[in-house]
């Protein structure tokens, strides 16, 4: 039985591409208020593990529950922001309208936007402190500034779960602080559980609350407060010490 | 000066109206296809019609609507070869476009005395636009204007970011595939008026101008729309006055407007 309680609850999950496992054997759960940092190697299977909790991919075996549902019936209640959203810089849109986008998996086909759905793109842009650049169009902001917007697009339906896949690449180092700091006020102040995949392990393991490493297998310690010595078991799966070297290197930044 | 004079033959009353609907077509899939960045399949939408064309011929039926099924086929059998195969879409793009074009060629040859009819639908011929196809243009005008209207949003969200939007539920591959059987509708009516070689001129060139000068969907495709009828008067009016193609007329017309308008925007 799947516990009531757990938000996302993934139980001896298996993906094959190809006839090779992408991934093996997952495990997890997620309750609600949970910051979990996935980091891996390359090709570990991250992305592809945020494409089944979506519902993108069927499991060949095993089972998933997103709030206790199949994971295509929750995507109202969840967010996402994709690894690099590709467009045409020149694309006529505001970004009221961007944020709108985001309205879609709660209106379905054939719905238009109403009043409500503009309220809850202004209360977005707030939250990502985007407010005052809802009428300028999409591709005069910042990379940095783009991002916001498009994490605020995956807050307008007010997403109880929000997944994000590597958000800060392409972002000066000045700018991926600021967001850091945006998924924790997320996090912290709204109550949306996080599941932040990254590659940069210093950066993830001083705002998260929870980390896990995948490579083909999830290696997750728990829902235990990180210490120092969870960092360490943590990156105690091989491929994590081939790939980054040395795991003390890995340090927590006190506030 | 001009008069207008024209406008007395049945013919040339035909020719406006059937160009004026185009343009209203061009107006909007033109932009779509210029904002999901699908000109080349609907270069190759627009050859391979030719298949279907020679084969209305062959058999004796309306060419025109051999020439849209053959359009709606060619653009489910890119979408599915490219899908489901390792072929990737250029590629799939590409056969489909000169296999048509073979059998056009073909089947017209085979038909015997439709070599005038041949060089009609490469380069176009307006002027041989009849009151039964101007009805036909019309009416697809109508569907495809009530399908945008009604599928506005979820076209915007296909064009901007369909990775995002699949992710959250919208239905792509549908959508894509409404795009491209829309874009089939477009081109073989674009065919009629200036030739399967320079539709994909006439389908782009007003929303590329138009682009550049508005900011918002609506006001592209609006002012696309606008740049579409007057490209296609003026070219038909000068084509009237000098005796010369009117395909190639209303495209050198776009054309110029087109170049006149990146220098003027530098």
């Amino acid at each position: 039985m799947i516990a009531k309680e757990s938000i996302v609850s993934i139980r001896d999950l298996w993906i094959y591409q190809a006839e090779h496992a992408v991934l093996e054997d997952i495990n997890l759960q997620l309750f609600p208020g949970d910051f979990l940092g996935l980091i891996g190697p390359n090709g570990g299977g991250k992305s592809t593990l945020l494409k089944v909790m979506l519902g993108l991919i069927k499991p060949d075996r095993g089972e998933i529950a997103i709030f206790g549902l199949p994971p295509a019936a929750a995507r109202s209640r969840m967010g996402y922001v994709p690894q690099k959203t590709v467009f045409d810089r020149s694309f006529p849109v505001k970004v009221l309208d961007v944020v709108l986008m985001g309205r879609y998996s709660r209106k379905g086909l054939l719905h238009r936007y109403g009043r409500q759905d503009r309220q809850a793109a202004f209360r977005a842009l707030a939250d990502v402190g985007m407010a005052d650049r809802a009428g300028r169009q999409i591709g005069a902001l910042s990379g940095g500034e783009q991002q916001r917007v498009f994490v605020a697009r995956s807050l307008v339906s007010d997403p109880e779960l929000l997944l994000l896949d590597e958000p800060t690449a392409g972002i000066d180092s000045a700018q991926q602080t600021d967001f850091y700091d945006l998924l924790c006020h997320l996090n912290r102040d709204l109550g949306i559980a996080i599941v932040l995949v990254s590659h940069d392990v210093t950066a993830v393991s001083s705002y998260v609350s929870k980390i896990a490493c995948l490579n083909q297998r999830l290696y997750y310690h728990g829902s235990v407060e990180l210490s120092n010595e969870d960092i360490e078991k943590a990156y105690g799966c091989p491929v994590e010490m081939i790939a980054h070297g040395t795991p003390h290197r890995v340090l927590r930044k006190h506030d | 000066m001009i008069d207008l004079d024209f406008l007395q033959y049945d013919f040339m009353r035909n020719a406006l109206a059937a160009g004026l609907a185009a343009s209203v077509l061009c107006g909007i899939i033109g932009v779509y296809v210029i904002l999901n960045k699908i000109v080349f399949i609907s270069d190759g939408i627009a050859h391979a019609a030719f298949g279907g064309i020679g084969l209305g011929y062959y058999l004796g039926y309306d060419p025109l609507a051999f020439g849209i099924g053959s359009a709606v086929l060619t653009a489910l059998g890119i979408a599915m070869v490219s899908s489901r195969t390792r072929v990737s879409e250029d590629t799939a793009i590409g056969v489909f476009m000169a296999t048509g074009m073979a059998l056009g060629i073909m089947l017209l040859t085979l038909s015997q005395g439709y070599a005038k009819d041949l060089f009609g639908y490469l380069f176009g011929n307006i002027l041989a636009v009849t009151r039964s196809d101007v009805l036909l243009i019309l009416a697809l005008t109508l569907i495809i204007l009530a399908i945008v209207f009604l599928l506005y949003q979820e076209f915007l969200l296909l064009s901007f970011d369909p990775i995002y939007e699949e992710a959250i539920g919208l239905p792509v591959q549908s959508l894509r595939l409404l795009l491209l059987a829309m874009v089939a509708f477009s081109v073989v009516i674009l065919i009629k008026i200036v030739g399967i070689i320079m539709v994909i001129a006439l389908l782009t060139i007003p929303g590329a101008i138009s682009r550049r000068h508005m900011k918002s969907l609506p006001a592209i495709m609006a002012g696309s729309i606008f740049l579409g009828a007057v490209f296609v008067t003026i070219g038909l009016i000068i084509s009237y006055e000098l005796d010369v193609p009117s395909g190639a007329t209303i495209i050198l017309t776009a054309a110029a407007a087109f170049f006149l308008s990146t220098l003027l925007s530098r």
